[in-house]
């Protein structure tokens, strides 16, 4: 057998090798959307597109609606980002920029121990002691000070869906900034020189020449953090209160999607309740895709305007 | 067109730059020792020497860039128009307005061309938009790059050519109207026709700037520049007329380094 053929054998197999891997990916997906769909296919025959904007939610009498664990979702994901996004900005940046590098290393490591830390000890954390802190201290305080917005009224109880957005915000923090500093460090010494060289500030030379130069990768780490929130079920299901209402007070007990399919699978004795339950997962599965292909056309878009005209 | 200086021009110019006993220290490790050294004032100085010799360290002093990296130090004078520019009061924006800097490589920072140019200049003067584009026009004409990239200001930077690249971070560190430009090896990673371009518009620059050029190629320095550094092992081995420097140095070293025995 000569060199050639072999080789191209060899080449072959190795392709059909790495695309049957692929269609594995392809394959589980597909099977996942059809399995959702299929067992969510009773809730849908009876509530109809009205499943989504419904918040009735009575086990007991047969009514199901995922508007208040779509809202709940929304929300304590949306408090996460707030906070998240440019607090790890700001660390990020401080470790790469302006802290002594020691320092640096140390708090680094710290970033990533606590990126590693599984979700259930962040929840047994912020029920035990961050969900007392919060009716002891920050609910009262922002009672007091800011209570005329309907966000901080009700009576201060320590879970709720303040809470919940704050755990998460702790959760994905360390995620964005372990990512975002790696993106920070990528960017070529004598780029940031330069920036130097015409006369920029430590601060003017992050903003506009190291964020800017990374900033795919910056996107792509919110991205990241995002989409862990959307999706997180343990430590939310801990301190979010798990009632199916929607309330203007981030004080109040809500839920999510995710919550609510760990809390109540086992109780699902219903076909129907176990349907809607179903339906509820598709839902998630939607929005995940959703931002998902919303992250997508940003990231390639920002690619065109590089490549592009202005 | 060789348009090499004398002794006597040497002594009897103006100096942009006086360095006296200038030390220069990476942590613990020593890299420039006791450099003494005065850059006559609108010429083109060359800094020859093999490499690791200390080219770069010594004029990345000029414009304190080392300060961004808290373990390198400098010890000792660099008097630039008069004043010590080594003294922790001077202030380091105004300086590095006054003191722009050429890299080996391009810098292109990550936006259009015209906002490449502008950003220096909105860093350090208040300017309406049409003024503005004037002096990003006339930067990018002094740079010689404007006929090339006129059409084009919206594009990214980085869709340019290396040499292009190149010439677009002339223009940005003339733009803010320097008095002092450190080139470090600017041409080291383009073409020979890229570089010609380069070394005309260095010629050009004579004129109105004073110009430092780190290079290792003896042609081009011999080129260019009016005046020759030579350095080794960290120290000044020899500085005077660029003619003089290759055609009768005075040192061994330089010697053995131009006549290619070394280096
Ligand atoms: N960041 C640094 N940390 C420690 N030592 C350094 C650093 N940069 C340079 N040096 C050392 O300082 C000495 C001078 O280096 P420098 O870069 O100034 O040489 P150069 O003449 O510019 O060389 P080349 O022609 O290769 O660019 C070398 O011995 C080098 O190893
Ligand atoms: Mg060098």
């Amino acid at each position: 057998m000569n060199e050639t053929t072999r080789q191209r054998r060899v080449d072959r197999a190795f392709r059909i090798l790495t695309a049957s891997c692929a269609l594995v990916v392809i394959v589980l997906m597909g099977g996942i959307l059809f399995e959702l769909l299929r067992n969510s296919g009773m809730s849908m025959k009876e509530f109809g597109f009205g499943f989504l904007t419904s918040d009735a939610w009575n086990p007991g009498a047969g009514e199901f609606g995922a508007a208040s664990s779509i809202f709940g979702t929304v929300v304590s994901t949306a408090i996460a980002m707030l906070l998240a996004v440019p607090l790890s900005l700001i660390i990020a940046i401080y470790l790469v920029e302006v802290a002594h590098p020691r320092v640096s290393k140390i708090v680094g490591g710290g970033i990533e121990l606590l990126a590693a830390v599984p979700s259930i000890i962040y929840g047994m954390w912020g029920l035990f002691v961050f969900a007392a802190l919060m009716q002891e201290h920050v609910q009262p305080w922002l009672g007091r000070w800011f209570g005329f917005l309907p966000l901080f009224q009700g009576p201060p109880m320590g879970i709720g869906m303040l809470t919940a957005g704050l755990i998460l915000t702790l959760m994905v923090l360390p995620f964005i900034t372990a990512v975002t500093r790696d993106v920070l460090q990528m960017v070529p010494p004598v780029l940031k020189e330069s920036a130097h060289g015409v006369g920029a500030t430590m601060w003017e030379a992050t903003r506009h020449i190291a964020l800017k130069y990374g900033r795919r990768g910056i996107v792509g780490a919110v991205f990241l953090g995002f989409g862990r929130a959307l999706g997180e079920t343990m430590a939310v299901t801990f301190v979010i209160g798990n009632s199916h209402r929607i309330s203007s007070s981030l004080f109040d007990a809500g839920n999510t999607i995710a919550s609510s399919l760990a809390n109540e699978f086992n109780e699902a004795s219903e076909p129907i309740y176990l349907s809607s339950l179903f339906e509820l997962a598709l839902v998630l599965f939607g929005l995940t895709l959703l931002f998902q292909t919303l992250a997508h056309f940003w990231v390639s878009r920002m690619q065109r305007q590089e490549a592009g005209s202005r | 067109m060789n348009r090499a200086g004398s002794a006597e021009e040497a002594r009897s110019l103006p100096s942009k730059v006086s360095v006296r006993n200038l030390n220069f220290y990476y942590g613990g490790q020593q890299a420039l020792f006791d450099n003494n050294i005065d850059i006559p004032e609108k010429r083109v100085t060359a800094i020859i020497g093999p490499s690791g010799c200390g080219k770069s360290t010594h004029i990345r002093v000029y414009n304190r860039i080392y300060e961004l990296y808290r373990t390198h130090r400098a010890e000792g004078q660099v008097v630039i128009d008069g004043k010590n520019i080594l003294l922790p009061s001077v202030d380091l924006i105004d300086l590095r307005k006054r003191v722009g800097m050429i890299f080996q490589r391009p810098t292109p920072f990550p936006m259009t061309i015209f906002d490449n140019i502008a950003y220096g200049l909105k860093l350090h003067y208040r300017v309406g938009r049409t003024e503005l584009s004037d002096r990003v026009e006339d930067a990018l004409k002094r740079g010689a790059l404007w006929d090339e990239v006129k059409d084009k200001l919206g594009e990214p930077a980085n869709a340019l050519s290396g040499g292009q690249q190149q010439r677009l971070c002339i223009a940005r560190a003339i733009a803010t109207e320097p008095e002092l430009i450190l080139m470090d090896e600017p041409c080291s990673a383009i073409d020979p026709v890229a570089t010609a371009k380069i070394e005309d518009l260095i010629q050009t620059l004579r004129d109105n700037y004073t110009v430092v050029l780190v290079t290792h190629n003896m042609q081009q320095a011999a080129r260019v520049s009016d005046f020759t550094a030579f350095f080794y092992k960290g120290y000044i081995i020899e500085f005077g007329a660029t003619k003089q420097i290759f055609t009768n140095p005075a040192e061994r070293e330089t010697e053995d380094y131009i006549t290619g025995r070394f280096g």
